[in-house]
């Protein structure tokens, strides 16, 4: 019978009917203390140190901060402090703050090669899905999840049902794989892939860097899926070729034979198919405080359609019909494990050249990791970057969650290259409008939103 | 997890309806590194209300959809370790049901005229085994699925559930046992 990418996968980690192994286990301080503490009262061991990394990155300062004795928060020093104590009594490898390869758990894993296709991948993280663009089946989990994991290397799951979603066409100039996922789910709702593992292909997935399926697996869950896949080709195993925990030589080539197996057959079936027209997508920017209220940047804002939309636009301080080129930014934020990576920054970076940030705004440029920090100053990003005005940041989540220092402030409006524009996502009553790193980095010269197919 | 023994207890009752997971254990309280010493702060604004009394008995005992709200499985943690084994409610949230067994607690669900006999009763026994409630005056059964009964019975948490397939387990990574990625090597 033919299957699935996500049926193979699945089938593979099967150990018992509704009993899945757990390739690899990321672990970050916000999720993990109490699972460590669990196996701590219970007199249990990590069962896999082996399959097991960890990293600081929701928590942890940008301003430089060494080491975590240093961080000024309380909490945030503790709950970092707590993860490199677990580490170290449970034998888990940590990557913390002051670590050259620290950063956003889901850029850290497939910069070290870590992620790899065919694997099932866990983290007590909802933004796990970001792995699937390996060709991985990969979700986030509950903390008492999390012990279970730590515990047994298994988890307990029903399988989701399946879902493909298929790109049509080629995409226009200066639209990218941030638009194609924004404008996914303002057509499908933040609920219309609940309950299922999305696949995503068609010509324009074939395309793309790993870069941009990864920023399309990341926000499979803004649109409700436990995870979203694309099946592994030669992109992908050049990617992962050479990155330290890539198999070497004579086994590269051997893993890369029975990578090129993870597709799925012809005539497979899925619970559900969509069909999008990528040619017909815009450069895309929420309107709204879910990522379900998007729109194109050459159309407004539009009329409300609930009383949701109502408060949505209270809270975002907007008008239905203004232009959405009208609307102007108090602060822009690069970064996220959406868009941090180093052709999100290139991709930036080419935008910025050469020019000045607006005077009205404050702009800020954050590595999703240490390691892609220094091979965007490698690069000589940052130089373009800083000349331009923008802040230029040390690795983490930053303003993502406003959970760091990194927020915005009560009315303050932010162009931002992350996933959740929720009403105080980056900081109490902060109005958040996701976009593009490209958008995101005219939007900086600006100070307002600009299509950036017209723009010079 | 300690096996769920029958026990004997004086009752705290909690008649209230719809009590949600904010007021069991609120929010400012997530942001502990431990999974012990939630008790302390168990219905914490509550608390503070004239007239409170809510001694730790192994019996709490409560009105209708209990638990309802957030999902935070810091609320029957709170309450485990404020000293209940069992709650007695006319009805349950279904996820905080299914996180009290996590931990050990039984959630008991009765009909409301029972719930007021042992909210007015001076002492109950609770006997998981024959599936039982009994108070001066009174008993009601009720029911637990199989395999959480067997769990609690003995003292059994996930994890100890699914250790019991350690072997298919090992024998799954034996044969599955490949060159990489091994995080301990980077
Ligand atoms: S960058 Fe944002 S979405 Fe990604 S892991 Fe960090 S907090 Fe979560």
């Amino acid at each position: 019978m033919p299957t699935t990418l996500f049926d193979k996968i699945w089938a593979a980690h099967e150990v018992a009917p509704g009993l899945l192994y757990v390739d690899l286990h990321l672990v970050h301080e916000v999720t993990s203390p109490q699972a460590f503490d669990g196996l701590r009262m219970a007199g249990r061991r990590v069962r896999r140190p082996d399959r097991t990394l960890a990293t600081a990155d929701h928590n942890t300062p940008t301003d430089g901060t060494p080491v975590a004795a240093r961080i000024k928060d309380e909490l945030s020093r503790i709950q970092v402090q707590t993860l490199e104590k677990n580490c170290e009594e449970f034998g888990v490898p940590v990557y913390s703050l002051g670590s050259e390869r620290q950063g956003i758990v889901h850029v850290i894993g497939p910069n070290l090669g870590v992620t790899q296709p065919g694997m099932t991948i866990v983290c007590g993280d909802s933004h796990t899905a970001t792995h699937g663009a390996f060709g991985s089946l990969a979700f986030g989990i509950g903390t008492s999840e999390v012990e279970h994991v730590l515990a047994t290397q298994t988890l307990v799951q029903k399988k989701p049902k399946s879902m493909l979603i298929r790109y049509e066409g080629e995409l226009g100039f200066g639209v990218t794989a941030k638009d194609l996922i924004l404008h996914t789910i303002g057509q499908m709702g933040t609920d219309g892939a609940t309950g299922y593992v999305v696949e995503f292909a068609g010509p324009v997935i074939e395309g793309l860097s790993m870069e941009g399926r990864m920023t399309i697996c990341n926000m499979t869950i803004e649109g409700g899926g436990r995870a979203g896949m694309i099946a592994p080709d030669d992109t992908t195993f050049e990617f992962v070729k050479g990155r330290p925990a890539a198999p070497q030589g004579a086994d590269f080539d051997e893993a890369v034979k029975q990578w090129r197996t993870l597709r799925t057959d012809e005539g497979a079936e899925f619970d559900k198919v969509i069909v999008i027209d990528a040619s017909r997508i815009s450069p895309q920017v929420t309107w709204g405080t879910a990522p379900d209220m998007v729109t194109d940047v050459a159309s407004a804002v539009p009329q409300p359609q609930s009383e949701g939309h109502e408060r949505a636009l209270h809270y975002m301080g907007l008008e239905a019909g203004t232009p959405i080129e009208q609307i102007t930014l108090d602060r822009v934020f690069i970064g996220s494990c959406t868009n941090s990576r180093i052709g999100d920054l290139r991709a930036a970076a080419e935008v910025v050249k050469g020019r000045k940030v607006a005077p009205t705004v404050s702009a800020m440029v954050v590595p999703g990791s240490q390691e892609v920090k220094a091979q965007a100053e490698a690069e000589g990003l940052d130089e373009i970057f800083r000349a331009a005005g923008f802040d230029w940041r040390v690795a983490g989540c930053s303003m993502c969650l406003g959970m760091n220092p990194d927020t915005l402030s009560p009315g303050e409006r932010c162009a931002s290259t992350s996933n959740r524009n929720f009403e105080g996502r980056q900081g109490r009553g902060g109005r958040t409008h996701l976009v593009s790193p490209q958008m995101a980095a005219a939007a900086a010269i600006e100070g307002r939103f600009v299509d950036i197919r017209t723009w010079s | 997890m300690e096996p769920f023994e029958t026990i004997t207890s004086r009752v705290s009752a909690l008649m209230r309806d719809d009590v949600d997971t904010d007021q069991i254990m609120p929010k400012q309280f997530l942001k502990r590194v431990e999974r012990t010493g939630f008790g302390e702060y168990l219905f914490y604004d509550w608390a503070k209300e004239d007239g409170w009394d809510l001694p730790r008995n192994q019996v709490l005992v409560t009105g209708r959809n209990f638990g309802c709200g957030s999902s935070r499985e810091h609320a029957p943690w709170g309450l485990e370790d404020y000293g209940f084994k069992a709650i007695v409610a006319e009805s349950f949230a279904d996820i905080f049901r299914s996180n009290c067994t996590k931990c050990g607690l039984l959630p008991i669900e009765l009909a409301r005229p029972d719930v007021e006999a042992i909210a007015a009763s001076d002492s109950v026994q609770v006997d998981l085994a024959a599936q039982e409630v009994r108070w001066d005056g009174g008993q009601a059964s009720f029911e637990i699925d199989e395999q959480i009964k067997h769990r609690l019975l003995n003292g059994l948490d996930d994890i100890a559930m699914t250790l019991q397939q350690d072997e298919a387990l090992a024998a799954y990574e034996q044969r599955r046992e490949r060159s990489g990625p091994v995080t301990t090597a980077l």
